[in-house]
């Protein structure tokens, strides 16, 4: 018959049943019927299984951990074993002894310090230029227009070849290392604040429209909490780069901070020395990645991934 | 009332989208606009809501002139766009926030009891149903009292059980305040089940057709033999408004522009 035949409802027969039954309240009818299958929720996560998840909370990080033990022990059975001398590659048991000695001997708190304080400072300054750059660039079409081609072009540069230029206008000392960690911070965080912006969904702001947001509020409601996630993922990538650069920055000159134990470690022919602040770059580098990931969780329970095994 | 005055919408890229579309809704009916794909009922629901501007004509509620979304205009989407980093309480409350926060909680509270869904207060949007969802949404469109409501295509994505229960459900939540109801479809079902009058429109460019009052007493039973006879009469409609041999009844238009596809 018609082209809208195909319009009709679907279910003449359920319909007619129910008529007939004709429930008198339809409000109580609801719920049950409508408790259907969770559709939104694609990875369906038992609830109930909290016991589980806990321990695979627990047993996957142990899992991580499981080839770099299983190395650094056949390594040192190696060595012990008299296969090799350990000398360019010292045991584990060798690297920690240097790192306790350097501990020992109060030399390590001030390396770690200065370099820990160099990432800071660097981090701090390149995330706010990043992100307030980033934001304008992401939210104002015309500001994109006029600075996006200018950051990119810059972004193209190699980093590290600002460093001779920078020790020129800055001076060997702090000012320059802090400059470049927080070059090498900027770029991602710019990226991600204004790819974010950018992505935010139009149906989503939709809403805010709906609901007559002024412009901050737009901002405050829904544009930041849209953005959030990619701004962590940001922030995170930023840090690694802060962590590349101030080695790279300490490699250059400097008379103190991990990056100079580096350094100082070859000069003198001390692997030992130089892996033991390849072990103390990744536990920092680690920790401090887990600080951004733990003070940002709270703002992330909504999602997936996050904090999902807590029962929240 | 929601007067609309010879509304038109050109979209830039020349598509004339909806030609002088006038109707008047009183306050506390509901309406129901059918109409072929492309007919312009989206467009026609943005003006009334604000999100676009009509090219020409005017959108008037109680006399003020709508160019902007307005706090006595609330709108459901196809979609339920619930705000995914709020929890469900908080979403109904979205647009409460001037509301001192007891009096927001105790509404956002009735809203939950009411869509059935207290339970679900704190959980996250993805941990609901599809219907759960679109239910949330109505609660949150709903809640700040709006006196017209308009729905695009508010249960499209569902499956048609659930469907019906949410259309029953709107009918109930419309019954405590009486908004207007503004409902864009192309179910014949739904708009003859929900509508006290449905509005048929025509496509390329869109533009009103005809229209039908359902007189029917409700709750209304969707097996009545009056029923079909009105499901049939609006299908009919719908028919006649695609079949570009059918004269326009509007005489300002010129032949041409109906053949436009």
């Amino acid at each position: 018959m018609s082209r809208f035949a195909q319009h009709e409802p679907t279910l003449p027969l359920q319909g007619r049943v129910r008529g007939a039954l004709a429930f008198p309240d339809q409000t109580r009818f609801l719920p049950a019927m409508i408790s259907d299958a969770p559709v939104l929720q694609q990875t369906s996560e038992p609830a109930e299984s909290a016991a589980p998840s806990r321990l695979a909370r627990y047993a996957r990080p142990m899992l991580g951990i499981l080839l770099p033990l299983i190395l650094a022990l056949a390594w040192e059975l190696v060595v012990w074993l008299g296969w090799s001398n350990g000398r360019l590659v010292p045991p584990p048991s060798r690297v920690f002894a240097t790192i306790t000695e350097l501990a020992r001997s109060g030399e390590l708190v001030p390396h770690i310090a200065a370099t820990l304080w160099r990432v800071g400072l660097g981090f701090a300054f390149g995330v706010i230029a990043g992100t307030v750059l980033g934001a304008i660039s992401g939210y104002w079409s015309l500001a994109r227009r006029l600075l996006d081609p200018t950051v990119q072009a810059l972004r193209a540069i190699p980093s590290l070849a600002w460093v001779p230029l920078f020790i020129l206008w800055l001076g060997i000392f702090e000012t320059s290392k802090i400059a470049l960690i927080a070059v090498g911070v900027f770029f991602p965080v710019y990226l991600g604040v204004m790819g974010a912006i950018l992505s935010v969904d139009r149906k989503i702001v939709e809403v805010g429209r709906t609901f007559r947001l002024s412009g901050f509020a737009m901002i405050r409601r829904i544009l930041l909490p849209a953005v959030l996630p990619a701004y962590v993922v940001s922030l995170r990538v930023g840090l690694g780069l802060g962590w590349m650069f101030v080695v790279a920055a300490e490699l250059i000159g400097a008379s103190e901070g991990l990056g100079y134990l580096l350094l100082d470690g070859q000069q003198l022919g001390k692997p030992a020395q130089i892996l033991a602040a390849i072990v103390i770059f990744a536990i920092l580098g680690k920790l401090t990645d887990w600080l951004i990931e733990v003070a940002a969780a709270p703002f992330l329970r909504w999602q997936d991934a996050f904090g999902r095994a807590k029962g929240a | 009332m929601l007067a609309l005055d010879r509304v038109s919408k050109t979209y830039p890229n020349g598509v004339q989208a909806l030609a002088r579309f006038s109707a008047e809704i009183k306050q506390g009916e509901i309406v129901a606009i059918i109409g072929g794909s492309g007919c312009g009922k989206s467009t026609l629901l943005r003006a009334i809501a604000g999100l676009d501007s009509a090219s020409a004509g005017t959108v008037t509620l109680d006399s003020e002139a709508i160019g902007s979304p307005h706090a006595k205009i609330g709108i459901i989407f196809q979609e339920p766009r619930l705000l995914p980093w709020l929890s469900v309480a908080d979403n109904i409350g979205f647009g409460l926030a001037d509301l001192p926060a007891a009096e927001r909680r105790e509404k956002v509270a009735r809203a939950l009891a009411r869509v059935g869904l207290a339970d679900k207060a704190q959980a996250w949007p993805r941990e609901l149903s599809g219907g759960q969802a679109q239910r949330v949404a109505i609660a949150r469109a709903l809640v700040p009292q709006p006196e017209v409501l308009l729905l695009d295509e508010p249960f499209s994505a569902l499956d048609a059980f659930t469907r019906r229960d949410l259309q029953d459900h709107l009918l109930d939540l419309w019954a405590d305040t009486r908004p207007t109801l503004i409902l864009v479809t192309h179910d014949v079902d739904e708009a003859v089940v929900l509508a006290d009058r449905v509005l048929v429109m025509r496509p390329r460019p869109g533009r009103l057709f005809d229209q039908i009052e359902i007189n029917l007493g409700r709750p209304r039973d969707r097996n009545s033999p009056l029923f079909e006879n009105f499901k049939r009469s609006v299908l009919t409609s719908l028919d006649r408004s695609l079949d570009r041999n059918v004269p326009d009844r509007d005489a300002t238009q010129g032949p041409g522009q109906a053949m436009w596809w």
